[in-house]
């Protein structure tokens, strides 16, 4: 085989890898506005702020030590214990739901029946909330993120396709990771929103609000479980990329990459939201790869939300969403 | 006309009880028009209770008061001998009180099944973790909730399309799927709201039978409403009948029938 076709081959095999991290995020965006018809803007901070938070409890990180030792003049920094990766896990999961509790009572409790755009600016409210939140619990420094997933070159795959076809294949172990993470995680989803009690009490209030009550269906619990796996999406999506570029503010920006993947895959579908993010992630690497060169470069900056752009010209309800047609 | 708790039997030897729910000078507002006027009925165990009345006489209104979608702003609600502060309508639901909808509120995108499955959730008591990891009790219960879904699903004639997902069904078949999914709830008290509004003569014939039947196979007390005076005076045992936000008769359906104020309401006599 020529190299130029094997190159491609392993730009494609890395950009499926790349888009299944934008689908990890985009996850999180599907998830909430299946249920609840709000786009969550804040979904790319709670990723942050996981993340942040996963790396102070791990390294036992004192919060909110700056205020305290302002207010109080005291030199607190470290509890001076490093708590193991799972642990520090369950504890950010713990914080997670928390904090969609306390989003469900401060804020969506009073905006029952309120338009989405007034949701949505909420959201947006939120979203800066949180970031500053996070910076003052704790700190803005750049942090490493480190749970123990593999980083690197997978060297069997480099070998393996050395031989069988003369050309070593650099596929990173953390992109594998994420794969077979995003697979569970949306077979897990799939499996709890078809089978189980709470899923289907999910599926209800996302189809017709005034229904899911008649049935005895508490709105306010299906909110808070739907921000609850937000939550809980956003930190693996922060995990995954907390450990591929560490975790910095920068971080909260990758919820702007996972609008096209949106727009590519349909808002209300979890397979379109998976799909969505492969398509961008191979597409703008091929693109990169195949011109780039002609016009001089960087064109992944641009090419997803040009692509997004298209479909919303030609399909603007995604490849999987529901088309809404509103009767006159 | 009779004692609270006293039962006795219908002419077609249906056995009705003391009083179930008690409506008591109800009165709801929205903002300046008064939709319900100081309204008071109640609904005895195991009847079929109408409520019946030209357009926007506030029949609605009052079925989404005992639902606990409104909350009235004079008035009392009486459920079983108690008091009921306000609730909300999951609350109301729990209680074992269920509806349909007038403009039928189903679940779309979901199946039949699912959708009838629905109106299970509150059988369904094991926790969020074990739901979520479909182990021991989880599994079980829905077995279980499984097998009452079938049976009502054979009770309604709908076998046929159980699996097909709802927004895909014709509008009678959808109110059919609708009365499943209250029933589903095994409720104390059933609210139909116009269960028979836009069908077919052959259409309604099957509801009025179903709307029976359910009271009869599982001594359901329905509270309906409904436009169609035939089907109204056929089903029900009592009748209340409103106009303009106010009650002007309450009954047997031949006591309605010759009340003047009825008669009035219903031809369209000019009001003072």
């Amino acid at each position: 085989m020529p190299d130029q076709l094997l190159f491609a081959m392993e730009v494609t095999l890395n950009g499926l890898m790349a888009g299944v991290m934008y689908a990890l995020v985009a996850l999180g965006f599907v998830l909430i506005f299946k249920a609840s018809g709000v786009f969550n803007y804040a979904q790319g901070v709670m990723a942050l702020f996981a993340a942040l938070t996963l790396v102070g409890l791990q390294d036992g990180q004192v919060p909110f030590s700056h205020l305290i030792n302002a207010i109080f003049g005291t030199e607190l920094h470290h509890f001076g214990w490093h708590l193991p990766a799972i642990v520090a896990i369950i504890g950010t999961i713990a914080v997670m739901v928390l904090f969609a509790w306390v989003v469900e009572k401060l804020v969506l409790k009073h905006l029952i029946n309120q338009e989405p755009i007034i949701l949505f600016m909420a959201t947006i409210g939120l979203a800066y909330f949180l970031e500053g939140f996070g910076d003052m619990m704790w700190g803005s420094d750049i942090k490493k993120l480190d749970v123990g997933l593999p980083q690197g070159i997978n060297g069997w795959i480099d070998e393996t396709t050395l031989n069988a076809l003369g050309y070593g294949f650099f596929i990173d172990n953390l992109d594998l990771v994420a794969t077979v993470i995003a697979a569970l995680l949306v077979a897990g989803l799939v499996l709890f929103s078809q089978y189980t009690k709470q899923g289907r009490a999910l599926r209800a209030v996302a189809d017709d609000h005034q229904a899911a009550l008649s049935v005895g269906i508490s709105l306010r619990f299906i909110w808070v479980l739907v921000w609850s796996i937000a939550g809980f999406v956003a930190l693996v999506a922060g995990i995954m990329w907390g450990t591929k570029s560490g975790v910095q503010f920068s971080l909260s920006l990758i919820a702007l990459k996972a609008l096209p993947v949106l727009m590519l895959g349909g808002f209300t579908s979890i397979p379109g939201a998976i799909v969505g993010g492969l398509i961008i992630g191979v597409g703008e690497k091929l693109f990169e790869f195949l011109v780039g060169p002609m016009v001089g470069g960087a064109t992944e900056n641009w090419f997803a939300y040009v692509l997004a752009l298209v479909f919303l010209v030609f399909r603007p309800q995604g490849l999987f969403g529901e088309k809404i047609i509103e009767r006159v | 006309m009779f004692d609270d708790q006293e039962s006795f039997t219908t002419p077609d030897g249906r056995t009705i009880g003391g009083v179930m729910m008690e409506m008591k000078n109800i009165t709801l507002r929205f903002g300046g028009v008064v939709a319900i006027k100081d309204i008071s009925f109640d609904i005895r165990e195991g009847e079929i209770r109408a409520i019946i009345g030209p357009n926007g006489a506030g029949k609605s209104s009052m079925l989404n008061v005992i639902s606990g979608f409104y909350n009235p702003q004079e008035g009392e609600v009486w459920f079983h001998g108690e008091k009921r502060a306000p609730m909300k309508p999951y609350e109301v639901a729990q209680q074992g009180i269920a509806r349909t909808f007038q403009n039928i509120a189903l679940f779309e995108g979901m199946s039949v099944l699912d959708n009838i499955m629905t109106g299970r959730l509150g059988f369904m008591k094991s926790g969020l973790l074990s739901q979520a990891l479909w182990w021991g009790k989880a599994e079980r219960e829905e077995v279980k909730n499984r097998e009452a879904v079938e049976k009502i699903i054979d009770f309604l004639e709908i076998q046929n399309i159980r699996k097909t997902p709802v927004g895909r069904l014709p509008y009678g078949l959808k109110k059919r799927v609708e009365l499943g999914r209250a029933l589903a709830a095994e409720p104390k008290l059933l609210l139909l709201d116009e269960p028979m509004a836009g069908m077919n003569v052959e259409e309604k014939e099957d509801m009025s039978r179903f709307i029976l039947d359910v009271n009869d196979e599982y001594s359901t007390t329905i509270a309906l409403i409904e436009h169609d005076m035939g089907v109204v005076m056929d089903l029900s045992d009592r009748v209340v009948v409103m106009d303009y936000g106010k009650k002007i008769g309450d009954g047997t359906p031949d006591e309605v029938r010759n009340n003047q104020a009825v008669i009035d309401a219903y031809l369209g006599v000019a009001h003072d």
